[in-house]
């Protein structure tokens, strides 16, 4: 599977539009990393757990978009655009969509 | 006693964060020319598809948070308005951190440009201190070619 942020893949002509694709994962976070994140906020700088926690997290959301793209027949994804949202204290939502599209 | 408390967080805060921001400066700038050779652009999709091989999309993210100092100063600001340069700064390092993060992971995948890349900031709430101690993820991504 070909992701993209371009209009196309390049190198390659695309045959066939799918339409779009998409894939989320809302993340609570974990306790024992928020507490050791609220000692590290006092000084400042990287929350590598955070870091590590939402790296994985759209990667689960990419996964799916790719799922879903192969499920359909495609073998390439275009134009991919990630979004991320709060919706509950402590929850965020990360999304991932794109148009799937084949290529030759 | 609570006003002891207080200090001695906004000290720490001030001196650690003060030779964390420094530190990390030093190294963004570092790696900043290392990376130099791989060229970022935001354009890439409303024109011409260049003619490459390969082509992959890449992440790079960050999560950093403010100081205690930093979010102690920002709220006295925030009683008078005008810009908060505290807050710029770690915004920046946020940025540079993960558009570094992007250029090495494509320079490690052979990369020789990266091609419409975009920028994406969002606020993490944290369940201690929601009172203006605030995290801030960034992530840039963008398709590397070669």
């Amino acid at each position: 599977m070909i992701l993209t942020t371009l209009e196309g893949v390049p190198g390659k002509e695309i045959i066939k539009h799918f339409g779009i694709v998409q894939g989320s994962t809302v993340r609570a976070k974990n306790i024992g990393k928020d507490i050791l994140a609220g000692f590290k906020n006092l000084v400042g700088g990287e929350l590598q757990g955070y870091t590590e926690l939402l790296q994985e997290a759209r990667q689960e959301a990419l996964d799916r978009m790719i799922q879903q793209a192969n499920s359909i027949g495609a073998n390439a994804v275009v134009n991919v655009r990630f979004a991320t949202s709060s919706i509950a204290q402590g929850a965020a939502e990360l999304y991932v969509y794109g148009t799937a599209v084949r290529v030759q | 006693m609570e006003l002891f408390i207080i200090l001695g967080l906004l000290c720490l805060g001030y001196f650690a964060g003060t030779y964390a921001e420094r530190q990390h400066y030093k190294s963004i700038r570092k790696r900043e020319r290392e990376t130099a050779s791989i060229s970022v652009v935001t354009f890439g999709a409303k024109q011409e598809i260049p003619d490459a091989k390969d082509a992959k999309l890449f992440v790079g993210n960050v999560v950093i948070s403010g100081d205690y100092f930093k979010m102690f100063i920002s709220s006295l600001v925030n009683l008078f308005g005008g810009e908060m340069t505290l807050y710029r700064s770690l915004l920046d390092r946020g940025r540079r951190e993960a558009l570094l993060r992007l250029k090495q992971e494509a320079i490690s995948w052979g990369g020789t440009k990266i091609l419409n890349v975009r920028f994406e900031t969002s606020r993490i709430g944290n369940q201690i201190g929601d009172d203006g101690l605030v995290s801030i993820e960034v992530i840039a991504y963008g398709t590397a070619i070669r």
